[in-house]
């Protein structure tokens, strides 16, 4: 689906509001939209939402042999994923300008600035290391990707962990959770990225834009810095020019809001391992709004089941038998079986050059049993009419197959002897057998 | 309201205490809570989380377009890296249900898309998403001729029926039946199978789910009672 574009008056309405230093949303400029983290029942997932921008963030680890240049280190994996549920425009699997340029910023500004020590993944140097892998999922596109997922991104990397290893001579164990306390990766910085939006050619910016203002902006600053106010990565985009003190001017705002973005995360982090240590309820059931009219929510519902089995039976018994359980195989050549009375098989013609000798091998291996009853039955009624056997093979479940020819040797002979002159006039089992009867 | 009370008594009289009694785990489910979609739902079972979002009936590709009806497309995605065979296989499952029940006659030559992603996977995901898909259509207001939920039963090594099993319970099962099952007459929509079961077991379990669709649609009822009600 294409996305909408936006109308010449309705950008002329959002850049007039802009000049008078109003937003759509009543936010000043330099205020960030409300961030909300929640945390999954898995280690190292977690939902960040900065206004209705809403990203999924889900770390995972793999042992991999490392890479040849880097035989210490650990490999960090960076995936952010731009899902059509964001927006309509989006389309699956392609890896459209925006999707690459997020996701290499993202990777400057996490792995590039080394705030993950890369060394305490390795397990065994040069033979196995820890590829750390951080899957993020834009669910909901509202403005501001970038932020809401390097957000996602170290919280998610915070909020994992990787399960225990030990070395003794060459043998690597790996500990189950249950075995041993899975451990945490080692942090040593939280690199956050802050958008600035720039409009008029520089003249006015905005902190944190949101859709709608990223649609009418002439360039975008981005600046990752963690709270030691050191900048892990800079970006301009959009092909504006600004001023020196423009950029110290939004270097001093990142500061400052990356100080604040950092002390909620952290406190989020720390009531979740507060709640996971005290054994309470955690998880994404219990960050839905019980108050919301558009949320709802039931306790376990015992489901009575104690009368499934007469209903079962009920059923069963009163389902009209199958017409046909098995339908009668035949056996053509060894290795070739006919079942149903399909299209003629010409599998054994083409094995066998004369017709003939085929017929005559094949009949002496055609075994037909119809049941245990019928192989019994079958000697006192060789006289019997033509319903006779269909009665017969009808009666169903406890109908056996037999296809061993020793078994019922006797059989074999009629059919053999019956088969000939019949064979050239119809090579259909089924009637082949009828009118053997018949002539019995 | 008649049927909502029906409903109720025969909750009632399925409480007391006789038989073997399987349960539901707690069931949470969240509407429109994405600003994007034209519908949204996250659908929580016990720890097994989906979120949905719908978008349609709207402007379809001329190389999907359907002459008479609605093009539906569904779209799974896993949490962890890229969706492969398990996932395509869903997502048939689930488009071929919704086929089954979406009106798309209505809205010919227009697109329906479902995208479902995994949020959190501990045992009855189909079932999940399949809730989760149905809770996204009817918040988008697509018109359907009935609603549908998913089941999941498990049937252990010694035969015994489990509804709406974990991760756990799954793997440790014989057998594992997902069913979807139409909210009029609980007629079966969809089933899909894994491993060895028997005649009269595949009906047993059918039946229990049956009997736990009952619990999924009055909870469907429910929730839509609230978010539609004035206080």
């Amino acid at each position: 689906m294409k996305e909408t574009p936006l109308s010449n008056c309705e950008r002329r309405f959002l850049l007039r509001a802009i000049e008078e230093k109003k937003r759509l949303d009543g936010r000043q400029t330099y205020d960030y939209r409300n961030i909300k983290i929640s945390f999954g029942t898995d280690y190292g997932c977690c939902i960040v939402e900065l206004g209705k921008t809403r990203v999924l963030g889900q770390v995972s680890c793999e042992l991999v042999s490392p890479k040849l240049n880097r035989a210490t280190e650990g490999i960090l994996f960076f995936n952010l994923e731009l899902s059509q549920m964001a927006a309509p425009a989006f389309e699956p699997g392609r890896q459209s300008d925006l999707l690459v340029k997020l996701n290499r910023l993202l990777e400057r500004c996490l792995r590039n600035s080394k705030c993950i020590d890369t060394e305490s993944l390795c397990v065994v140097a040069g033979e196995k290391v820890w590829q750390i892998r951080v899957d993020l999922h834009l669910l909901n596109h509202d403005g501001n990707i970038i932020d809401a997922a390097s957000i996602a991104a170290i919280v998610a990397l915070c909020h994992f962990r990787r399960p225990d290893v030990s070395v003794q001579g060459d043998e690597v164990t790996l500990y189950a959770p249950e075995e041993r306390d899975p451990v945490p990766l080692s942090i040593h910085h939280m690199p956050i990225c802050v958008s600035f939006a720039f409009f008029q050619q520089g003249t006015y910016l905005l902190v944190d834009p949101n859709e709608r203002e990223e649609r009418v902006m002439d360039g975008l600053l981005v600046i990752a810095m963690n709270k030691h106010r050191e900048i892990c990565t800079i970006q301009s985009s959009g092909g504006i020019m600004l001023l020196k003190d423009q950029v110290l001017r939004c270097s001093k705002i990142a500061g400052v809001k990356v100080a604040e973005i950092t002390e909620l995360i952290q406190k989020a982090l720390d009531n979740d391992q507060k709640v996971r240590k005290e054994g309470g309820k955690f998880g994404f059931a219990e960050s839905i709004a019980n108050q919301r009219i558009t949320a709802f929510k039931m306790e376990k519902a015992p489901v009575d089941t104690s009368d499934v089995e007469e209903r079962a039976e009920e059923i069963i018994a009163e389902a009209e038998p199958p017409s046909e359980v098995v339908s009668k195989p035949v056996l053509w050549t060894p290795g070739t079986a006919q079942i149903g009375e399909g299209v003629e098989n010409s599998w054994g013609d083409l094995e066998d050059s004369e017709p003939e000798d085929e017929d005559e091998g094949g009949s002496d291996e055609a075994i037909i049993l119809d049941s245990i009853k019928m192989g019994t039955g079958l000697e006192v009624s060789n006289t019997g009419s033509q319903d006779a056997p269909i009665v017969l093979s009808d009666s169903e479940e406890e109908e056996m197959i037999i296809l061993e020819p020793d078994k019922n040797p006797k059989k074999i002979r009629t059919q053999t002897i019956s088969a000939k002159p019949e064979k050239a006039s119809s090579k259909k089992p089924v009637k082949k057998r009828k009118k053997k009867r018949a002539a019995n | 309201m008649q049927a909502d009370a029906k409903i109720r008594t025969e909750v009632g009289t399925e409480s007391g205490p006789r038989g073997p009694v399987c349960s539901l785990r707690h069931f949470a489910c969240e509407q429109n809570l994405l600003s994007r979609p034209d519908g949204s739902a996250s659908f929580l079972q016990g720890d097994t989380s989906i979120l949905a979002g719908v978008y349609g009936p709207a402007e379809v590709k001329v190389s999907k377009e359907i002459f008479n009806k609605a093009t539906l497309e569904v779209i799974l995605r896993p949490k962890i890296g890229l969706p492969g065979v398990a996932e395509k296989s869903r997502e048939r499952l689930i488009r071929n249900t919704c086929e089954a029940v979406v009106l798309g006659a209505l809205h010919p030559r227009t697109s329906i898309t479902i995208v479902l992603q995994v949020i959190s996977d501990a045992g009855s995901l189909l079932a999940c998403c399949l809730n989760a898909a149905c809770m996204a259509l009817v918040d988008a207001g697509v018109p359907m001729r009935a609603l549908f939920c998913g089941v999941t039963c498990a049937l252990d090594s010694d035969g015994t029926l489990v509804l709406d099993p974990t991760a756990k319970q799954e793997k440790e099962a014989r057998a594992v039946l997902t069913f979807a099952l139409d909210g009029v007459d609980q007629k079966l929509l969809m089933s899909t199978t894994k491993g060895l079961y028997s005649d009269s077991e595949l009906q047993q379990c059918l039946a229990a789910a049956q009997a736990a669709s009952q619990h999924v649609f009055r909870f469907y009822r429910e929730s839509l009672q609230r978010r539609y009600s004035k206080s």
